[in-house]
């Protein structure tokens, strides 16, 4: 499998920023994923490649870390915070308004490809829980009625 | 060196040491897991928490691990602490959680060190009551079982196979409780060292996969020490076997050459002896060519007549057999008669590997002292293929720059994780000329490919760089080169350790002489430097010091009709001669009398009769090797008669042939050896004598645990039968006889210690402080002596080829006849190819995967090409010792 | 209560970015100038010393004297190593902690200026911003800053003509909290997994690939421009105690109105509480973790202590990052602990026993409790963990963190946790011993 220009030359920009080339694999898994969603088997062992590292030094770092998705995930990523702020003013109900309506537990993906929900630690928004991101925006002050209307948001 | 109170007890100790090192070393019963001896410390397992107190005040102390403390002067430690000791146990529950508990079928059981830790913790009420996570395991090829359950995350698995061994495709995955120590994909580690995972994981998530194939517990095995006989470094081994089948091999420490740790040919490579093929007959061609079993007072009826109507005798030797078998062989044909069964090339490359050893034999590095070296440069050995526990040391030598840097930051060198931060990818400088590239470049200063006789040149302009006194070869070097000989120069110059390795397995002698030159040129300067010389097989330099005559003269003498009786043993004629040869000498001579342990093809399609010989598992003797060590390996089990040692069918048609010697056993063997050739005076102290008893007893080759042997042979015969009583040792065929620390180490069969069952801890009881010699000596003894006419510089002679030329590729599963006839080892044999760089295989109009037809030396194969773009023009590589291909004629002029 | 804007004073409500053009009319940068012009690298690090500035990133180290364990070269400049580092912690995971993203966000130059001048300062010349994944904002925001402060000269080579270089890079992380522990940042930064490292060696012997580093919060160094415009001994003046200068406080969980503000050092816990509205509802505190997950409870007995570090250290707990996540009397404690021994637990880096396999362990005792599954010996269980996953024991500070709360709310809220044991539970447990794995 070949990875596109963009993403090596991303992959290869991040490598020029280290004394080690080699440091860029965490943005190399990065990269990747920005551009496909998640990061498969196929285009670790491309990026690794790219860092001049093995696909299992890649691997390992792959899966250390909570961001790089090493499975298929819709086509918005909800990432919702679970942690002691959000928890304390209502992140429980958010969760199981969230599960129920779009099916699914955290891990899973709607039938749809729509959405794949995923638990995340504190996102430094919690003056403002419950709080989530979709994809990249955050969104806050949750409750069951405003996660409908922000569900709708996203086709 | 520094005062340090351990509960109670003053200890003066190294002060560059930790704790637990030296604690083991005291003999204090001090838990561990993520610590190794050769892996330093890492502080992950938290195992090993004693208390420490700031001063003699202090009454409160704090928990630190051991493996993280320096022994800084004054320090006071407990480790009977009851904080301490409450730590530690709940360190063993926590690990516990998750581990499945499943013992009973673990191959592990009895040499766990998990087991033992948890019994030394005194862990034994379990309260957690949550549910176990599971993990799925990986084929990990076969040599290497994984079963993930057991992991109890230490991360020496890693440690080892990473950051040690180099390897990378092995790592941690995963993160928090949910760590998984794997590859990123099933498939076959591809680490050379992969074995010793077996030995490093302290529980059963790596374990042996060939044993497993035919398990059975530690304690019921019958062992021997042996020594591998796949290479010519003579890595000690500890083979283990039950009711006459080899189970497995096991690492046995020595101090001075492997220490913990084989290569993957050595632990996975002797199932040739458990194969059903193996002659265990008498055998005698008939008239349909057909090989068939005689009984034994038949052959010897048949054997006399042989020896009676012989006109000439002459004896094959072999470089894989012990002095023992080859002089015993010697004795029944002649000194005239006798060849040391080598190759032409090879021989010749052998002879010149000696000369070269004797004019340094004080300068030879052994295994061990390879990894102190900070300079290296490498001669035509591709080491990993050729004898691979070179590498290991290697790369251990690569990361002395590491601990420079570390001592100038005044980090300890056994804290391992700061080392290598502070060390990242700046090594110590190897330099490698080698035909084409190999496993090791990852490691080497800009890898130099030429030709034999161009890596020779290299080597002489190296001497001449060093000491311009020494000649340099005929041709000037072009100014790349000689930048890059210069630079080589310079660096071996400003080391402190600088080491030259050669090696036979090219067959050009020229590169041994110019290995010799650097040699003396650089020790001149710095008696520290070093010299390390490969050979091709287990005893090759024993049997270029025995005898000069090749293989060649034993044909000659059948070709021009001075002999028509040839005596081969362990040997296999087609490996060492072109085949149009071996045949017209084969049909030429009236018979062909093989002593053998495998269906080699010798045996298979040129001996008239067979006598089955032992394997080294069946059979004592002596081996050299390639520091000029002479080692004793023992008999593992006793074969079924009528399979004997080789020397006892030597001794045997001696005696048919009418002067049978009166040798007993070993001790007379070993006597008559040094009483005839001198050269290998010192060999008798290689091990204690067989007479050698301590306290009257012999030395027990199974552990006190030993079970079953009143059921073992039951269907045989109800009544318990007698121990065995071995001729030839101070062994015992039992497990009664003296079991403890005063075993000379020549004669331990395995290692085992109160409350330490598995092998890499229990050795440290035996250790004079752990990881260093063994208590009493690390065995064998060197017995090169510096040769007379030692000062002068060897002519810088070198032989160029003008056109085509194959060399040799040697493989390290495949290329060594034994060890390719193990199941395990045939799976991870490389295809036959023909390898050459793509200028060389567009002028044979041929792209990769098109058949070569290639004539070598009169015999002719095809395989397909592979484009090696690291093979110098007009060269192809040739696969060695697999596919019919006899490398060790290599390399040769021709023309494709 | 009045808040005292020093790292504040640009931040505009909305928290849109002050640039480079607004940043110099309010006198941004001239600090740099300032040093550049007037002060030698090693002036500077005694100026930071003198002010009194600690840490904000948690531990509260006195950054002038994490600054002079940086080896120097400017009198043997051969044994220069091939750089020298200064890394930006803004890795911001610890739960309840939001305040470097206001900085990162709201004053994007600020922190560039203030990086300029710290690795002025130890002598770096390369520096990293290692900012968590999530904040793609500050990315953004940053990475406009950088250019705009390389198009001005403030960074590059030879920055204002000065003949000092640095080159400043943002690395983001792929998510893990332990990358927030500085070691492990490191290992992060180079690529491999975030496992923390054994100290000794300190990053300024051995750090970013094996060379002298500096790991400093966002807070901690945005203080550094403030201290050089205004000088050590007002900035010292501004704390009400020891502690020099301000702090951005924080309130999340059952505040009235949950937020930021910048206060001097000292001010009473108390006062914080009020000015965030104090329990919202109108019901009462039951207990607060005063700066972020790790650091152990504070209850309505402790209001009137000072928040600086001392103060706090005192009633036995930490000012950690100082925003405090506060809960009323209607909480059960048992699920507060849980949901935090829930994250430690997960975000085990798994490299040493106790933490990796001990925090899942008492995350699972305190579900047990919650779901009314607790058994005699829990609460035991619970404190021998509390004991053995202390400092010294784990290899890294991450288990001791997750052991403050758990500590804590076991000494002042015992008598609840026990009571979620069922009175049943004693025949259950035995049925259940009996049913037990063996081990
Ligand atoms: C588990 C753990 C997580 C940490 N996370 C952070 C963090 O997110 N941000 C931070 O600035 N410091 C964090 N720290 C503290 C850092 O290790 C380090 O002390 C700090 O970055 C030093 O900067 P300072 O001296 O400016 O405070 C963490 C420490 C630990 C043990
Ligand atoms: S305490 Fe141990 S396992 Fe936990 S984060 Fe630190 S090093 Fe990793
Ligand atoms: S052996 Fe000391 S912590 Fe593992």
């Amino acid at each position: 499998m070949q990875l596109s220009e963009a993403e090596i030359e991303g992959i290869q920009h991040e490598m020029s920023l280290y004394e080690d080339p080699g440091a860029a694999t965490i943005e190399a898994l990065k990269i990747v994923q920005e551009h496909r969603g998640w990061v498969s088997d196929e285009a670790l062992a491309a990026a690794a490649a790219v860092v001049n590292v093995t696909p299992t030094q890649m691997e390992a770092v792959a899966t250390f870390y909570n961001l790089i998705f090493r499975q298929p995930v819709g086509r918005h990523v909800i990432m919702l915070c679970d942690s002691i702020s959000c928890y304390l003013v209502g992140y429980e109900q958010v969760r199981d308004h969230l599960k129920s309506t779009l099916g699914i537990d955290f891990g899973q993906t709607t039938a749809d490809g729509r959405f794949t929900l995923l638990p995340i630690c504190c996102l430094g928004d919690c003056d403002k829980g419950p709080a989530m991101r979709v994809g990249e925006v955050y969104h806050d002050q949750l409750t069951p009625e405003r996660v409908d209307a922000i569900l709708d948001e996203y086709k | 060196m520094a005062t340090i109170t351990i509960d109670g007890n003053q200890y003066d100790v190294d002060d560059t040491e930790n704790l637990l090192a030296v604690a083991l070393s005291k003999g204090y019963d001090l838990p561990y897991f993520c610590w190794h001896p050769e892996l330093h410390s890492v502080g992950a397992c938290r195992q090993c928490a004693v208390k420490q107190y700031r001063n003699d005040e202090d009454e409160k102390g704090m928990i630190v691990m051991a493996c993280m403390t320096p022994c800084s002067d004054g320090g006071r430690f407990e480790i009977a602490d009851k904080e301490a000791a409450e730590m530690r146990s709940q360190v063993i529950e926590w690990l516990m959680i998750n581990h499945p508990h499943d013992c009973p079928v673990c191959e592990e059981g009895g040499e766990c060190h998990l087991q033992d830790m948890t019994l030394m913790t005194g862990h034994t009420q379990r309260r957690y009551r949550g549910p176990k996570r599971t993990h799925r395991n990986q084929d990990l090829g076969p040599f290497i079982s994984h079963e993930m359950n057991r992991c109890i995350a230490c991360y020496r698995c890693v440690r080892f196979y990473r950051d040690y061994a180099d390897g990378d495709d092995l790592r941690a995955l995963g993160s928090h409780n949910n760590v998984y120590f794997g590859r990123d994909s099933d498939g076959a580690l591809d680490n050379e060292f992969s074995g010793n995972l077996v030995e490093v994981c302290p529980t059963g998530v790596f374990t042996d996969k060939t044993l497993g194939a035919h398990y059975n517990r530690k304690w019921d095995m019958q062992n021997a020490p042996g020594i591998c006989t796949h290479c010519s470094l003579g890595c000690n081994t500890s083979p283990g076997s039950r009711q006459g089948m080899l189970k497995r091999i096991q690492n046995r420490f020595h101090g001075e050459i492997n220490h913990y740790f084989l290569c993957d040919r050595g632990r996975f490579g002797a199932g040739f002896v458990n194969r059903d093929d193996r002659p265990r007959q008498p055998l005698v061609r008939n008239a349909d060519g057909i090989l068939e079993p005689r009984a034994m007072d038949v052959m010897r009826d048949t054997m006399e007549s042989v020896f009676a109507e012989a006109k000439g005798v002459v004896g094959v030797g072999s470089p894989r057999a012990s002095l023992e078998d080859n002089y015993a062989l010697r004795h029944l044909v002649g000194a005239k008669q006798f060849s040391n069964g080598m190759s032409a090339p090879d021989a010749a490359a052998s002879r010149a590997a000696l000369a070269v050893l004797e004019n340094h034999s004080g300068q030879l590095a052994t295994l061990r002292e390879i990894e102190e070296c900070d300079a290296v440069l490498i001669l035509g050995e591709d080491v990993t293929q050729t004898a691979p526990r070179v590498a290991l040391s290697l790369r251990q030598s690569a990361r002395n720059k590491h601990h420079e840097m570390a001592a100038a930051n005044k980090i300890p060198k056994w804290h391992a994780r700061a080392v290598r931060d502070i060390g990242q990818t700046h090594n110590s400088p190897i330099f490698s000329a080698t035909t084409h590239a190999t496993r090791l470049d990852d490691i080497v200063v800009e890898p130099y490919r030429a030709r034999p006789n161009a890596i020779a040149a290299l080597g002489f302009a190296v001497a001449n760089a060093l000491d311009a006194t020494a000649p340099a070869a005929v041709e000037p070097l072009d100014q790349d080169a000689q930048a890059f000989v210069d630079a080589i120069a310079a660096t071996l110059k400003g080391a402190k350790k600088p080491l030259i390795i050669a090696g036979t397995s090219l067959g050009d002698p020229s590169i041994l002489a110019a290995a010799g030159n650097a040699m003396r040129a650089l020790r001149t300067a710095n008696s520290e430097a070093r010299l390390f010389v490969t050979f091709n097989e287990a005893n090759s330099l024993g049997l270029a010091m025995m005898e000069d005559r090749d293989v060649d003269t034993a044909f000659a003498a059948i070709e021009d009709g001075t002999a028509d009786t040839l005596v081969v043993m362990q040997n296999c004629l087609y490996e060492r001669a072109p085949k149009a040869r071996v045949d017209a000498a084969i049909k030429k001579a009236k018979n062909v009398i093989v002593m053998d342990h495998s269906l080699t093809r010798t045996v298979g399609e040129a001996a008239t009769h067979v006598l089955p010989a032992g394997s080294f598992a069946e059979a004592d003797g002596t081996l050299i090797n390639n520091e000029g060590r002479a080692q004793r390996f023992f008999q593992v089990f006793i074969p079924d008669a009528p399979m004997q040692e080789g020397w006892r069918w030597a001794q045997d048609l001696a005696e048919v042939a009418g002067h049978k010697p009166d040798w007993i056993g070993m001790d007379d063997l070993i006597a008559a050896i040094v009483a005839d050739m001198p050269q290998f005076a010192g060999i008798q102290d290689a091990a204690p004598s067989q007479s050698f008893r301590k306290f009257g007893m012999r030395f027990p080759r199974s552990p006190h645990r030993y079970s079953g042997r009143t059921a073992l042979y039951a269907n045989v015969d109800v009544r318990e039968r007698r121990p065995e009583v071995d001729p030839d040792s101070a062994l015992s065929y039992s497990m009664e006889g003296y079991q403890g620390v005063a075993t000379p180490p020549a004669l331990m069969s395995y290692a085992w210690a109160p409350g330490w069952d598995s092998n890499q801890a229990a050795i440290t009881r035996f250790q004079d402080e752990v990881g260093g010699h063994l208590k009493g000596g690390d065995p064998g003894v060197r017995i090169l002596r510096v040769a007379a006419g030692h000062s002068a510089f060897a002519d810088a002679t070198i032989h160029p080829v003008a056109g085509w030329q194959a060399v040799p590729i040697h493989a390290i599963f495949g290329s060594e006849s034994q060890s390719a006839r193990s199941a395990a080892i045939v799976e991870r044999m490389p295809a036959a190819e023909y390898r050459v760089n793509p200028a060389a295989a567009k002028s044979l109009k041929l792209t990769a995967g098109d058949t070569l037809e290639l004539a070598i030396d009169g015999e002719t194969h095809a395989f397909p090409i592979a484009i090696d773009p690291s093979l110098p023009d007009q060269t192809v590589g040739v696969p060695v010792g697999m596919h019919g291909v006899c490398g060790l004629r290599l390399p040769v002029e021709i023309k494709p | 209560m009045e808040e005292t804007r020093v790292l504040t004073q640009r931040i505009r409500a909305d928290r849109s970015p002050v640039w480079m053009k607004d940043y110099l009319d309010s006198g941004g940068y001239d600090a740099l100038k300032k040093v550049l012009a007037e002060l030698k690298p090693t002036e500077v690090g005694p100026l930071v010393k003198e002010a009194g500035l600690r840490g904000r990133g948690g531990a509260g180290f006195p950054t002038g004297v994490k600054w002079s364990f940086m080896p120097r070269f400017e009198e043997r400049p051969e044994q220069r190593p091939a750089h020298v580092y200064l890394v930006v912690n803004a890795d911001e995971m610890e739960p309840g902690t939001f305040k470097d993203r206001l900085l990162m966000e709201g004053d994007p130059h600020q922190l560039i200026e203030s990086m300029i001048i710290s690795a002025y300062a130890i002598g770096a010349d390369i520096a990293y911003v290692f900012l968590r994944g999530e904040y793609t904002e500050c990315r953004r925001r940053l990475q406009q800053a950088i250019d705009e402060a390389t198009a001005e000269g403030f960074l590059g080579k030879n920055i204002l003509d000065s003949g000092f270089n640095l080159s400043l890079h943002l690395h983001m992380s792929a998510g893990r909290y332990i990358c927030g522990e500085e070691s492990a940042l490191l290992s992060a930064l180079e690529g491999r997994r975030a496992v923390p490292r054994h100290k000794p060696p300190f990053p300024a012997a051995s750090g970013l690939f094996g060379q002298p580093t500096t790991v400093n919060n966002v807070e901690t160094v945005c203080n550094v421009p403030h201290i050089i415009n205004n000088g050590g001994d007002w900035y010292k003046e501004l704390g009400l105690n020891k502690d020099g200068g301000t702090k951005l406080f924080g309130a999340s969980g059952h505040v009235a109105k949950p937020g930021l503000a910048e206060f001097p050092l000292g001010v009473k816990l108390g006062d914080v509480l009020e000015h965030f509205g104090g329990i919202r509802n109108g019901r009462k505190l039951k207990g607060l973790l005063p700066g972020g997950g790790s650091t152990p409870f504070l209850t309505p007995d402790h209001l009137d202590t000072p928040m600086d570090y001392d103060g706090v250290g005192a009633v036995g707990s930490r000012l950690g990052t100082a925003t405090m996540v506060v809960f009323d009397d209607q909480t059960p404690i048992v699920g507060v602990l849980k949901n935090l021994e829930h994250f430690y637990a997960q975000e085990s880096c798994g490299w040493c026993t106790p933490c990796r396999d001990g925090l899942p362990w008492v995350e699972r005792i305190l579900g047990n409790l919650e779901a009314g599954k607790g058994q005699p010996g829990d609460i035991e269980l619970l404190d021998l963990h509390v004991k053995l996953l202390g400092p010294g024991k784990t290899f890294c500070a991450h288990a001791p963190g997750a052991m403050g709360p758990l500590e804590a709310g076991l000494k002042y809220f015992r008598e609840e946790l026990a009571a979620l044991i069922p009175d049943d539970a004693q025949t259950l447990g035995r049925i259940e011993a009996a049913n037990a794995n063996p081990l």
